[in-house]
């Protein structure tokens, strides 16, 4: 059979390319509002510079902006090597990214004008609202059949994390954004108080679970085996993961409204869930880290690979820390305390970005015709930026959170409380200034990842790049994963 | 299960979409649900009322400014909480309120109780510069709000809609809005909002008919 088949690897340079912009675009704005806490006057009374006003920018910057563009060249670039297969509708995945990069203007634009639903990580009105839902259905149509015109019969379990991810979070952002538009700029949620309160936490723990955690383990279980050069620890044991984590995350939303005014078998059962979850999570982190079993040698050679293990290791740490916090003893301090920054960013900086910028480190070579990146230094460079920015961020919130949580609870021999407010405010201000230049550092390093990245494109910039031919006929000889055993 | 069954999920990728579908949708079912059910049988007390139409812009400009982001409106039934803040608040309190305004993060601290506490000259002068009032503050300033006038035909919209999503807005009230609003600014439609956050619909005793204190976090 003669082999007429090549990747179709243009639309993962673009996002690739589009995940380099928004991760600068979004950590800026993150620094930035980071200085506005310390310094207050930096907004210079201009509204759309207002912390408040920037905060969502910065959120919805990195998480769907940097990480959505990453998954989903990622996840384009997977279905394909895992399949054997090109990308089917290579026309509707272009539009795709076009789709997800308006999606990202017209929200990351429209925010700061005010114009915003003010659900946490929904805060897009109605109109981005749906074109957010079109794009990820085309998003979930693309994958879909390319999974359908596979080569390989068995699918290979990244696809598996991607696949979860593409449906989950359909299903969270539809559910979440139920609104009544009362003007082109303003709507109302269908929901209201307590019901309003379950459903965006539900969506809000779910878009972590989703979002920053199944997409991203898509990533690592076709990077890492990739990386490391060697198989999958355990197969069996990543499928079993799959099914708990999938359905074990969709219940433990509610811890994040402990002791308010949820009902308290929800808040209960959330607690339970939440404990449940840190089996799944550590078993993902294990096999993970397992697989480089016989490769830890690449640990001083590859900085791509000190990524991946540094992401698992802070995996491993966010989860054990996110279902300590959903303890509703541990979360009556740190709930509403700098604590719950520090735990997402262990989870963002930590796990979110490394796994992502090990697996473009992986994957920008071969998606843009070279041996290697650009520069073996630079990579080391940013490793070392992005790991110091990240233990001051996290070690600054984290005392910052413990400090606020137990001065709001100190009381006097006589009962009184013990410290103001304010008192709480300036205890923590110096905490501020190291978080900001923790923040600092992690920006410099996306920026010493772009000027790499930037090299390394300089054959597809010159439009030299040679299409990748599909592997056809199947099976493959050294087919990744080994096939598996027949049935019985 | 033996590996023939697993093996026709790993090589059927609709199959193996039908039951990621399904497991993901039942945890959200389970708690959301009975929620949803629970909120048609939940009626505010009779002290809770929707916004009026000036306290309901200023809402709606807490909201587009992103107060949430920094402030709660959500007092936990924990003793410092209730010391610090007043009577835990409850789920009737927040039925009007499209989306909830709990919040998760207290840079600055909880609002769900703050009406009267402050004059609404103190609320000016920390809103257009904090420091000027609270010289360690952290918080912007945001003297914008003192400059544009409220629009009424937008806020009857806005109360047509909130109608249609079942708050008991009448005729009378929205056609009250261009008296009510008339040269109000942003800045007083704030202070407004602020002023009623927790005034009137704290729980009243039960029993004795009283309203307990709220420094007290008397039980409901």
């Amino acid at each position: 059979m003669p082999n007429t088949e090549y990747y179709h690897d243009r639309v993962v340079r673009l996002f690739l390319l589009a995940a380099a912009v928004w991760g600068i675009i979004g950590m800026s704005v993150g620094v930035y509002a980071a200085a506005e806490l310390m310094w207050p006057a930096l907004n210079f009374d201009i509204p759309w510079l207002t912390f408040s006003r920037i905060r969502p920018d910065h959120t919805f910057g990195v998480i769907f902006a940097f990480g959505g563009s990453a998954l989903m060249g990622t996840c384009y670039y997977v279905v394909q090597r895992t399949g054997h297969t090109r990308l089917a509708l290579p026309n509707l995945a272009l539009m795709t990214f076009w789709g997800w990069q308006l999606v990202c203007v017209l929200a990351m634009t429209t925010m700061p004008l005010g114009i915003t639903q003010s659900k946490e990580y929904a805060e897009p009105e109605w109109f981005v609202d749906i074109l957010i839902a079109v794009v990820w259905v085309s998003f979930g149509v693309v994958f879909f059949a390319t999974l359908a015109r596979r080569r390989i019969k068995h699918i290979y379990v990244a696809n598996w994390y991607y696949g979860a991810f593409i449906i989950a979070v359909g299903l969270l952002h539809i559910v979440n954004n139920i609104a009544l538009p009362v003007s082109l700029t303003k709507s109302y949620p269908v929901y209201s108080g307590v019901v309003d309160a379950m459903v965006q936490w539900w969506y809000g723990h779910n878009a972590v679970a989703f979002f920053l955690t199944a997409g991203f383990l898509g990533m690592m279980y076709y990077f890492v085996p990739r990386q490391a050069q060697q198989p999958l620890w355990s197969y069996r044991f990543s499928i079993v993961n799959f099914w708990a984590l999938i359905s074990v995350y969709m219940w433990a939303g509610s811890h994040h409204l402990m002791y308010t005014a949820l009902p308290d078998w929800v808040q209960s059962v959330g607690m339970a869930f939440s404990l449940i979850l840190l089996m799944p999570s550590w078993g993902s982190a294990a096999n993970g880290l397992l697989t480089f079993n016989g490769s830890w040698s690449k640990l001083k050679t590859d900085p791509a690979a000190k990524f991946m293990v540094l992401a698992l290791v802070f995996y491993a740490a966010a989860t054990f820390e996110g279902s300590m916090m959903a303890i509703k003893t541990v979360n009556s301090l740190s709930h509403y305390t700098d604590w719950t920054i520090a735990h997402v960013h262990s989870g963002s900086i930590g796990w979110v970005a490394m796994i992502t910028i090990g697996s473009l480190y992986a994957m920008a070579p071969r998606a843009l015709g070279q041996e290697a990146m650009y520069s073996r230094a630079g990579m080391e460079l940013h490793f070392w930026l992005h790991l110091s920015g990240l233990l001051l961020y996290v070690g600054s919130m984290w005392t910052a959170g413990v400090t606020e949580g137990l001065m709001w609870r100190a009381t006097n021999a006589d009962g009184s409380l013990t410290y103001s407010f304010l008192d709480s405010l300036i205890a923590i201000k110096p905490m501020y200034l190291i978080r900001w230049f923790g923040g600092v550092l992690v920006l410099s390093g996306m920026v010493v990842m772009a000027w790499n990245l930037w090299h390394t494109a300089a054959d597809a910039r010159a439009r030299l790049i040679k299409p990748i031919p599909v592997p056809i006929p199947e099976p493959e000889p050294h087919q990744v994963p080994a096939p598996l055993p027949a049935a019985g | 299960m033996s590996y023939k069954q697993f093996e026709a999920i790993e090589k059927h990728a609709g199959l193996l979409g039908i039951l990621t579908a399904v497991m993901v949708s039942i945890g959200g079912l389970a708690e959301i649900t009975p929620l949803f059910m629970e909120a048609h049988a939940v009626k505010a007390p009779a002290t809770v009322k929707p916004y009026d139409p000036v306290r309901l812009a200023g809402r709606d400009i807490y909201v587009r400014e992103g107060c949430y982001l920094c402030h709660s409106q959500m007092i936990r039934a924990l003793r410092a909480e209730t010391q610090r803040y007043g009577h835990y608040s409850i789920a009737e309190e927040s039925v009007y309120d499209r989306p909830f305004q709990w919040g998760s993060k207290r840079t600055g601290p909880d609002l769900a109780r703050v009406g009267g506490k402050y004059s609404d000259l103190w609320h000016e002068l920390h809103m257009t510069n904090p420091r000027q009032v609270v010289p360690e503050s952290n918080m912007p300033g945001y003297p914008w709000l003192t400059k544009t006038k409220l629009d009424a035909a937008d806020i009857q919209a806005r109360m047509r809609g909130l109608r249609k999503l079942g708050d008991p807005y009448t005729d009378a009230d929205i056609a009250s809005v261009p008296g009510a609003v008339k040269d109000k600014t942003e800045m007083q439609a704030l202070i407004a909002y602020l002023q009623g956050l927790g005034i009137k619909n704290e729980p009243v005793a039960a029993g004795t008919g009283a309203s307990a204190p709220a420094s007290d976090g008397g039980e409901p």
